[in-house]
């Protein structure tokens, strides 16, 4: 058994991390707070977004022509995936998560005898991937710098995908990220924005609008547009739903501390209470004997 | 009769702008100055550096934007944007940081015709206002 003095300093330890895991868990929910605020705000810009070219994809008359961004190379020949994560720990499975879902993305990938390119926005999913996937890793973006998930950051990366798509580096590409849906659940995404999905909606109107200029012109102006956005909308996903793992991950750590705190407070008293009836015996039989 | 139509301004970030009672908006679109009143035909048209104007019954308002598109039906008016001011809110150095900015961007080798026209159109722009 440890002795008293060992145990005295091993739950000031744990208090003292308890203290920091509270603390991380309430900056955690303060920043959940505007992260969530900020995604909600920025859905309806991708909405918009996304209608405008279904309308626009719609009202298309020579599909043979469309522009490559919307329906593709007509190959499907390589891959690029762009993982997107956090540059912070300490964040429950959060990073995990997305790797998993993209590790089991890339091995069906591999195993088509496709090739893969892979693209990582977060230096957590790049400390991961590149024990296995190191090779195939063309391009390490991060944005520790900036606090807030912001569009310029997203244009950024948005023009690095449309760069090599232009230059015929890839065929398909494909991103990850979370998707928040509350501070326990969020759900790992894989969402291809090269080719576009083309989703069939049933509202879908028959309006035939005007365009000025050519459908051809502002789709081409606008399908680089969207994948910025699309990356935007997955960065401020990303980003609430990080704060959301961090927050029950230092919630769950605060408790746990609690819990060793606890038993460790009543083995102390054990121990002391053992020490103390030691040294009465000892008094005693020392008494006895004389 | 009602003449009024609702605007709508998004970026990114958050919804700009959301107004009901616009009775005309003049936007400028790629291939010159449009004015959109009610009824409008539906529409798509996207933008190049210009100033949005509002007209309605709660007072004109200008906006600077440096691109964007728009939806117009069903008499709703939607503006998507990357980049937007209110020009009440731009003062002389902040329009001089815009210039600055446009100027350097056009300086840079690779920039293709296309964008040149879009950077002079910007410095034209922020030019003629104040």
């Amino acid at each position: 058994m440890a002795s008293l003095d060992d145990l005295k300093k091993r739950i000031a330890s744990v208090k003292s991390t308890q203290k920091i895991t509270k603390a991380m868990k309430m900056v955690a929910a303060a920043k959940l707070r505007r992260a969530q605020e900020s995604a909600e705000k920025g859905r309806p810009y991708s909405e918009k977004m996304n209608n405008i070219i279904l309308n626009l994809s719609n009202g298309i008359s020579d599909k043979e022509n469309a522009p490559k961004l919307l329906s593709g190379t007509g190959e499907e020949k390589i891959h690029l995936c762009v993982v997107m994560t956090s540059d912070r720990g300490l964040c429950g499975g959060f990073n995990s998560n997305i790797i998993k879902k993209a590790k089991s993305h890339f091995a069906k990938i591999l195993d088509e005898r496709k090739e893969l390119k892979i693209i990582t926005v977060g230096s957590k999913g790049n400390d991961q991937l590149k024990r296995v996937y190191g090779d195939k890793i063309i391009e390490n973006i991060s944005f520790k710098e900036s606090k807030n998930a912001n569009y310029f950051d997203a244009n950024k990366v948005g023009k690095i995908v449309i760069e090599k798509f232009e230059a015929g580096e890839f065929d398909v590409c494909t991103i990850f990220y979370n998707q928040f849906k509350n501070v326990i659940t969020q759900i790992p995404q894989a969402q291809q924005i090269i080719p576009l999905n083309n989703v069939e909606d049933e509202n879908s109107s028959d309006e035939s609008y005007e365009f000025e200029p050519d459908e051809d012109e502002i789709l081409n102006n606008l399908l680089p547009k969207n994948i910025s956005t699309q990356i935007f909308k997955a960065m401020l996903e990303n980003s609430a739903s990080e704060q959301g793992s961090r927050m029950s991950a230092m919630d769950n750590a605060t408790r746990n501390a609690g819990e060793m705190v606890d038993k460790l407070t009543i083995e102390y008293n054990r121990s002391r209470q053992a020490a103390i009836t030691k040294e009465l015996i000892e008094i005693i039989s020392g008494a006895e004997s004389l | 009769m009602n003449e009024d139509f609702k605007i709508e301004i998004v970026n990114p970030e958050k919804s700009f702008l959301v107004k009901e009672d616009v009775s005309e908006v003049i936007v400028p679109a790629f291939e010159g100055e449009m004015g959109i009143l009610k009824d409008h035909i539906p529409i798509i048209s996207f933008l190049k550096p210009g100033i949005i104007k509002i007209l309605s019954k709660s007072g004109n308002e200008s906006y600077y934007v440096e691109d964007g598109i728009i939806e117009f039906k069903n008499n709703n008016l939607s503006i998507l944007t990357s980049t937007i001011f209110n020009l009440a809110d731009i003062d002389k150095s902040k329009q001089q940081d815009l210039l600055k900015q446009a100027e350097e961007e056009g300086n840079k080798p690779e920039v293709n015709d296309q964008s040149k026209y879009l950077i002079d159109q910007k410095i034209d722009v922020l030019r003629s206002i104040n």
